[in-house]
């Protein structure tokens, strides 16, 4: 029986990067392979090159032993491939069943079949119980959402290989564990499954054989059997990687960031932000922990200016900040890490230099008066991207060229750049790499020992409970409690999130 | 999607009662105007319909006007040449079709800059009918007006909507195809994600390419299709310079009626109906003002008329951008 996929001698030169270099890899049926890599390593670039999205320079792809070609998705579709693209290939002015049933429409003649469409989403949706609304329109949902969506697009063909990059940096946990399950069932059922993910544990629970990459080549296989997320984490970066955060404890001086009674509407105007009263000190760092979906993301959009607070204030060091207003509430004293950097965080077709001066590219030094002082945003770039270890050829190139991780860093390094008196960072290491984790983790702390207040909203638990000083719950639209960082224990702060009380 | 419906509804609505209102008072001369209207609308709103198809799946075309020209010079010429209209319309619709097929292999393959690809389509147009245009030559005939039977005889309806000629009747059914072609089949839904967002529906095994050439070269078929309308049913002649900016105005309403076929035609009708009321002013001369006046007022009106009634508007947003694949 030929392998599944059977990816031979596989070469990719971009400008400047060779992404891929000469990469061999079988999967067969029934085997869940994982992906491991730095960000930048070249493991989008392997995956897209088997979708037919990317010309390889060198090398063969086979699918059940027919070679495929460039270009011909179609055909790769039509051999029995899903993939879910870390960067969501979902149209944003669509419903989500538009999206879904999109290039294989179920019809009446010429004519689209909507209710039979429909039906098939609620039917996939309940399959693999990733719950959709069928008649949402992407631009509007969350990107925890949009994640769903696309793997249910992926899903919706029975088929025999299915290609996930990063499927799990947006969801939440216990998200994750159903998709786990349903990769294991899919896998007993035959189906071959490529896994991309930077969460070692994942790779831990689902992974029959791993792949590491580095710098384009493939370093070698290893097994969850053979290994250890530490073990993982030292294949990938070529040196030991330290999992838990080092903090001295924390100095906190005067409040800078006070709420008082905030209210927010949700997308479906919804009170989703039930009045929220919340205090952040100067060195400190107050983690916002909570089930995704209960007001956490409406809450650093209305403190960031980005959502209409319907009652309630925002003070910075005692002043307060005017409602709607993101380009004020910055000069107040607010930098933001957006949790969707694609949307709020980047402007893919402007250069990565631009990019980085997005928030101050109007002030001193980065502009005098009117004029734009371009050699400075390009000194302050290649700096950034040194000490960022931003993997990119030159400064210079389109952000729209950089790896999903590397999107991501240059958004944190952008908003850590400039000493605010508050940063709200949401899901700050989002589709980062373990090592850059770290790096993260450490400006984080560093900011905050420079007096920083830092408001953390994060999905990963552990990333709340290793960095923070306090920890705030969050469950239903209010604040259920707040705990000191040494009292907060992780069952404790589970039940909380689950609404439990005590 | 119901409030800008309802919207839309509203100002439908508005004119009806306007119309009716002229009607109860002189019966005659307002079914007059507004068939003339529609004659007047009927190929501007085809003209859009060039516009919709290219943009929806992310091909700015403003060689429109250039496509119309040229389509309008062939027909003339082709029927005058062979004494045969029929042989005018095919030549026409094969020329704009090929001038389609021009833009695309400029926009889609050459990825050329949208605005210059369409804006070498005009020139050449002008260039070319002007060089081999001939004084004095004529058409045997003109596509003759038929009456349908029956629905013609429905007071105001009749005459407005039923007694034209054949190609108004297939320009309307062109309009109404399109609509529901757009919205309802698998070809409208793969058409606007590749002009919405075109890795969409390459990552989904739809062929952004292949789509844009096949909905760009229908285009201009379509643009072919008005170019007869205009000389071959409409006029019936043919001079330099005929369209005089009608492949403008089509894609200003394209944008008014939001990129769809149905809000595209209503402003058309709407532009049509301000320049028959124009011209029977004139004719009229129950005002005292200059004539350049009154042909500056459809302009003015429709802008204002549809700048409060189209509220935001959103354009395809793939619009202009050729398709690199890798950097999707
Ligand atoms: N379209 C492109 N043009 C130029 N360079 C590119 C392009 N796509 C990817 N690259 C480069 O190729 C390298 C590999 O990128 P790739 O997206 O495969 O990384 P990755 O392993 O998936 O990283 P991440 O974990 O951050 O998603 C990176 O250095 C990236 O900048
Ligand atoms: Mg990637």
């Amino acid at each position: 029986m030929s392998a599944l996929l059977e990816i031979t001698g596989l070469t990719k030169q971009f400008p400047g990067v060779l992404a891929n270099d000469n990469i061999s890899l079988t999967v067969k049926a029934g085997e869940v392979v994982a992906l491991l890599g730095e960000n930048g390593a070249g493991k989008s670039t392997l995956v897209k090159a088997v979708f037919g999205l990317i010309k390889p320079d060198k090398g063969e792809i086979k699918i059940s032993g027919n070679t495929m070609h460039y270009g011909d998705t179609a055909g790769v579709i039509a051999a029995g491939v899903g993939m879910v693209h870390q960067h969501f290939q979902l149209v944003p002015v669509m419903s989500v069943t538009e999206n879904i049933v999109l290039g294989d429409e179920p019809r009446k003649a010429f004519f689209i079949n909507r209710k039979a469409a429909r039906a098939q989403v609620i039917a996939l949706s309940e399959r693999y119980g990733l719950q959709v609304d069928p008649d949402a329109i992407i631009e509007d949902l969350p990107v925890g959402m949009q994640q769903r969506v696309e793997i249910l697009k992926a899903l919706r063909k029975d088929v025999k290989l299915l290609i996930l990059d990063e499927p799990t940096a947006v969801l939440t946990p216990q998200e994750i564990d159903e998709l786990l399950i349903v990769i294991r069932t899919l896998a007993k059922s035959g189906v071959g499954i490529v896994l991309i993910t930077h969460k070692l544990h994942e790779v831990m629970a689902v992974a029959d054989r791993v792949l590491v990459l580095r710098g384009g080549k493939a370093i070698g296989f290893t097994s969850p059997a053979q290994s250890d997320e530490a073990g993982l984490a030292q294949m990938m970066v070529g040196r030991s990687v330290v999992l838990r955060v080092d903090k001295t404890p924390a100095k906190p001086g005067k409040p800078a960031l006070e709420v008082v009674g905030l209210q927010v509407l949700d997308d479906r105007k919804l009170l989703s932000v039930k009045g929220v009263d919340l205090v952040v000190h100067h060195g400190e760092i107050l983690g916002v922990a909570g089930v995704e979906g209960n007001g956490q993301r409406e809450l650093v959009e209305a403190i960031c200016g980005m959502r209409h607070r319907i009652a309630g204030q925002v003070h910075v060091d005692g002043a307060e900040t005017k409602d709607l207003h993101p380009h004020a509430i910055h000069a107040g004293g607010i930098s933001h890490i957006p949790e969707d950097r694609e949307k709020h965080g980047l402007v893919s077709s402007y250069s990565i230099a631009d990019n980085l001066v997005l928030n101050q590219f109007d002030v001193e030094p980065f502009a005098k008066g009117w004029v734009r002082n371009i050699s400075h945003v390009n000194t302050n770039a290649d700096d950034v991207v040194a000490k960022f270890d931003i993997r990119t050829p030159s400064a210079q190139n389109l952000a729209s060229s950089l790896s999903g991780g590397n999107k991501q860093k240059v958004v944190v390094a952008r908003e850590l750049s400039e000493d605010l008196k508050v940063l709200v960072a949401a899901q700050p290491t989002r589709g980062v790499d373990v090592g850059s984790i770290e790096f993260i983790h450490n400006q984080l702390i560093a900011a905050r020992d420079r007096g920083t207040a830092v408001l953390l909203v994060s999905a990963e638990l552990d990333e709340i409970l290793s960095l923070s000083d306090r920890v705030a719950v969050m469950s239903g639209g209010k604040i259920v409690a707040i705990v000191d960082s040494k009292d907060a224990d992780r069952n404790y702060i589970g039940r909380l999130m689950a609404g439990l009380k005590e | 999607m119901k409030r800008h419906l309802t919207k839309r509804n509203l100002f439908i609505l508005l004119i009806a009662i306007a119309t009716g209102y002229f009607y109860s008072k002189d019966g005659s001369i307002t079914t007059s105007v507004v068939s003339t209207a529609t004659s007047f609308a009927l190929p501007l709103a085809l003209a859009a319909m060039v516009g919709i198809m290219c943009e929806r799946t992310g091909i700015v075309n403003i060689g429109i006007e250039g496509t119309l020209l040229t389509s309008a010079f062939v027909a003339f010429f082709v029927s005058s040449m062979t004494h045969n209209i029929l042989i005018g319309l095919t030549a026409s619709v094969a020329i704009g079709s090929l001038l389609g097929l021009l833009l695309a292999v400029m926009s889609v393959s050459w990825k050329m800059d949208q605005i210059i690809a369409g804006t070498i389509i005009n020139i050449l147009a002008t260039g070319l009918t002007s060089f081999l245009y001939v004084q004095g030559r004529t058409i045997p005939a003109t596509f003759p007006e038929y009456d349908i039977p029956k629905l013609m005889d429905i007071p105001f309806f009749g005459q407005v909507l039923f007694m034209h000629g054949p190609l108004f009747y297939f320009g309307l059914f062109v309009i109404l195809s399109l609509y529901v072609a757009l919205f309802k089949t698998t070809w409208g839904l793969r058409s606007r994600a590749v002009g919405e967002h075109p890795s969409s529906a390459d990552t989904a095994g739809v062929s952004v390419l292949r789509l844009r050439y096949i909905n760009v070269t229908i285009a201009g078929a379509i643009g072919g299709l008005t170019g007869s309308f205009l000389s071959l049913e409409l006029v019936g002649s043919f001079e330099r310079g005929f369209t005089a900016g009608k492949g403008f105005t089509a894609l200003a309403l394209m944008i008014f009626g939001r990129w769809n076929p149905l809000g595209a035609l209503a402003a058309a009708m709407f532009f049509g109906m301000t320049q028959a009321y124009a011209n029977q002013l004139m004719i009229d001369q129950v005002v005292q003002i200059p004539t350049q006046f009154i042909t500056i007022l459809p302009y003015i009106l429709t802008i204002i008329v549809l700048a409060i009634s189209a509220g935001k508007v959103r354009a395809p947003a793939a619009e202009g951008q050729p398709y690199e694949k890798e950097n999707a």
